[in-house]
């Protein structure tokens, strides 16, 4: 029984472990990079390039809670923000080329949704397949240009969406780097926070990842939600897109493919589980944090940036290993027993749930 | 066991409907269904009355389940017609979220829980209580989360709280939770999908207290059980299902087991 009461301590501050390992990290970097660590300017930068990160990996975080993948996303972000792109450069349409290209998300995730709810695919096939469609497409039709957004900081869409309101105001200069998406994506996650743990949306979600037969049995529209949940990751990646072509001034086609193992990842290491079921966004954003830590941190510290990937990976696959420890305890009883000596079988753990193939 | 849970606010007006004149809570008439090309219900036609407990019997693969998950909404039936309360439902938007409305709820042997979620969220998903922007009462749920587990049959008791998770659970307490949850939904029909498949001799003894309470209360079940002695001791009426088909309505009086396990075998040896 103290086992029980021990686990819900911890459950009970959400993203508890992972916040102390993004603390260790950063008291890591602070002392191989101090230079760097102690100035305020490496928070703003941070501020400004991890937003489409932390998007990404948020909406990924419903999506894997329900036990499903999106590996669409990096098209949705070459293909919404090429829309986006060629509407407010070439046509000059201001607000409505915001609106053109959530719509491309939005859409682009319908139809993953409908693939995969009504048709059954099994969304890894389906999103790889519409991954390579809509990179495609956005290639063809912009023939593989790039767009440069000359003068868009003039824009009053450029100064509401990513801008730098407090630039020039009296007091410190990183005050005047603070950027307009780092609170548009603190809303948004706020938002989505209350949406996961608070709405009934979030809590199928939850269930479906957790058994579909189940959430069918309790009267949950399991295709419904399944259809909502690929649209709103849709939409999010068309935020994305927006979000990284105004502030990089510029749009091309790949701009979406190094999010790719980075999102997920950062799901991952925030505690969300891949085998669905579980899911915080709390974690999501502090392994979005970590996820970019590493990389600025390793770069300051003098390490090459042919090594962010390297740690990444392996930050990457030792969180994997110790929440399939901690939390699944079935697999740990798994695992674990093919180190024993034979004819020493271990007692189940009283946890356990029946073995998969019971029922 | 008593049925009391003294917050009655989220549950259906039970009350107010079981006044109604009414014979079969349940009745289905030449209903059909097919998994393509596999004929999984062969013209069913069967009956449950306001106050009776309809033992299911047949061996693996009989339709039994199949049949519950047309009654309950979860499938929806290739062809026939259903009828509740003695009105028909259009089938084309019966579903579970309906049957729950029309004061039907299910108890699966072992699909009625999720694993990872909390007790508390396992209570209420499908119908939460929330407030007027949506947002679910987790206070509210919570609380009478707490009374329904207090109340549960098969606890061993210790250190389980509506935050723990199902997969903390033994066999028998979840069983107890699905059944606290169905009694707290105070159905005019539970449909209890072989419940003490996974249980000890103890507690699948409650889960028949359970049932006599059913009957005592002057409600309708639908049991479907492996166990011959089990259901010949609480069914009102027995119908035996085989590959698909109603082929016996037997009454339990008028049977023993050992005549009824006869006959069961002897369906079985037919071709």
């Amino acid at each position: 029984m103290a086992a029980r009461a021990g686990t819900s301590v911890i459950r009970r501050i959400e993203g508890l472990s992972i916040i102390v390992v993004f603390l260790l990290l950063l008291g890591l970097f602070m002392y191989t990079a101090p230079h760097v660590f102690f100035a305020p300017f490496i928070y703003t930068t941070f501020l400004s390039t991890l937003p489409p990160l932390i998007l990404l990996a948020v909406g990924l975080t419903f999506v894997i809670g329900a036990g499903e993948i999106d590996l669409s996303f990096p098209a949705i972000i070459g293909f919404s923000g090429f829309v986006f792109a060629v509407l407010f450069k070439e046509y000059q349409l201001g607000w409505i080329a915001v609106a053109a290209g959530l719509a491309a998300g939005v859409l682009v995730g319908l139809l993953n949704g409908l693939l995969i709810a009504k048709l059954g695919l099994p969304s890894f096939i389906a999103t790889l397949g519409t991954q390579f469609l809509w990179f495609g497409m956005a290639t063809v039709l912009s023939g593989g240009k790039s767009y440069a957004l000359r003068g868009a900081d003039e824009s009053t869409v450029w100064q509401a969406l990513v801008g730098r309101p407090l630039a020039g105001v009296d007091g410190p200069p990183w005050l005047w780097q603070l950027p307009m998406q780092a609170l548009w994506t603190a809303v948004i996650v706020a938002a989505l926070w209350f949406l996961l743990n608070r709405r009934r949306f979030g809590e199928h979600t939850l269930f479906i990842g957790d058994s579909n037969e189940v959430s069918r049995v309790v009267g949950i529209n399991v295709d419904r939600e399944k259809i909502k949940l690929f649209t709103m990751m849709g939409l999010l990646a068309g935020i994305a897109a927006i979000m990284l072509t105004l502030e990089n001034k510029n749009y091309f086609g790949n701009q979406g493919q190094g999010y790719l193992l980075t999102a997920i990842a950062s799901a991952l290491i925030g505690g969300t589980s891949i085998f669905g079921g579980r899911a915080t966004i709390i974690g999501t954003v502090f392994g979005c944090l970590i996820i970019g830590m590493i990389e600025a941190g390793l770069v300051a510290s003098g390490l090459t940036g042919a090594w962010v990937r390297t740690i990444q990976g392996l930050v990457f696959l030792i969180a994997i290993i110790l929440y399939l420890i901690m939390e699944e305890p079935q697999r740990r009883a798994a695992f674990l027993a093919r180190f024993r000596p034979a004819g020493r079988r271990p007692t189940p753990h009283p946890a356990a749930p029946p073995e998969p193939g019971a029922r | 066991m008593a049925r009391a849970v003294t917050d009655r606010d989220a549950r259906p007006p039970a009350g107010a409907r079981r006044a109604d004149a009414f014979t079969d809570i349940v009745r289905m008439e030449s209903v059909q269904k097919y998994f393509g090309a596999i004929h999984a219900l062969r013209d069913v036609s069967i009956r449950v009355g306001r106050n009776e407990i309809v033992g299911l019997i047949g061996d693996n693969g009989a339709g039994k389940s199949t049949l519950i998950k047309v009654m309950t909404g979860v499938l929806p039936p290739s062809a026939g017609r259903l009828f509740v309360r003695d009105r028909e439902i259009d089938l084309s938007d019966y579903s579970v979220r309906m049957a729950h409305d029309l004061s039907i709820e299910t108890v699966y042997q072992d699909r009625s829980l999720a694993d990872k979620q909390p007790l508390w969220r396992n209570f209420f998903v499908g119908r939460q209580i929330t407030g007027r922007f949506g947002f679910i009462d987790i206070k509210r749920q919570k609380a009478i989360a707490e009374q329904i587990l207090l109340k549960s049959i098969g606890f061993r008791g210790a250190g389980i709280t509506v935050d723990s998770t199902v997969a903390e659970l033994s066999g028998g307490e979840r069983q107890g939770i699905a059944i606290g949850r169905a009694m707290y939904y105070d159905a005019d029909l539970i449909v209890l999908d072989e419940p003490t498949a996974a249980l000890a001799v103890k507690e699948a003894r409650k889960v028949l207290d359970f049932v006599a309470e059913i009957k005592a209360g002057g409600r309708a079940c639908v049991y479907i059980e492996h166990n011959l002695a089990n259901v010949h001791q609480v069914a009102d009426r027995l119908i035996v299902l085989d590959r698909g088909a109603v082929v016996a309505e037997i009454r339990p009086p008028d049977t023993s087991v050992a005549e009824l396990t006869d006959f069961l075998i002897s369906i079985q040896q037919h071709d």
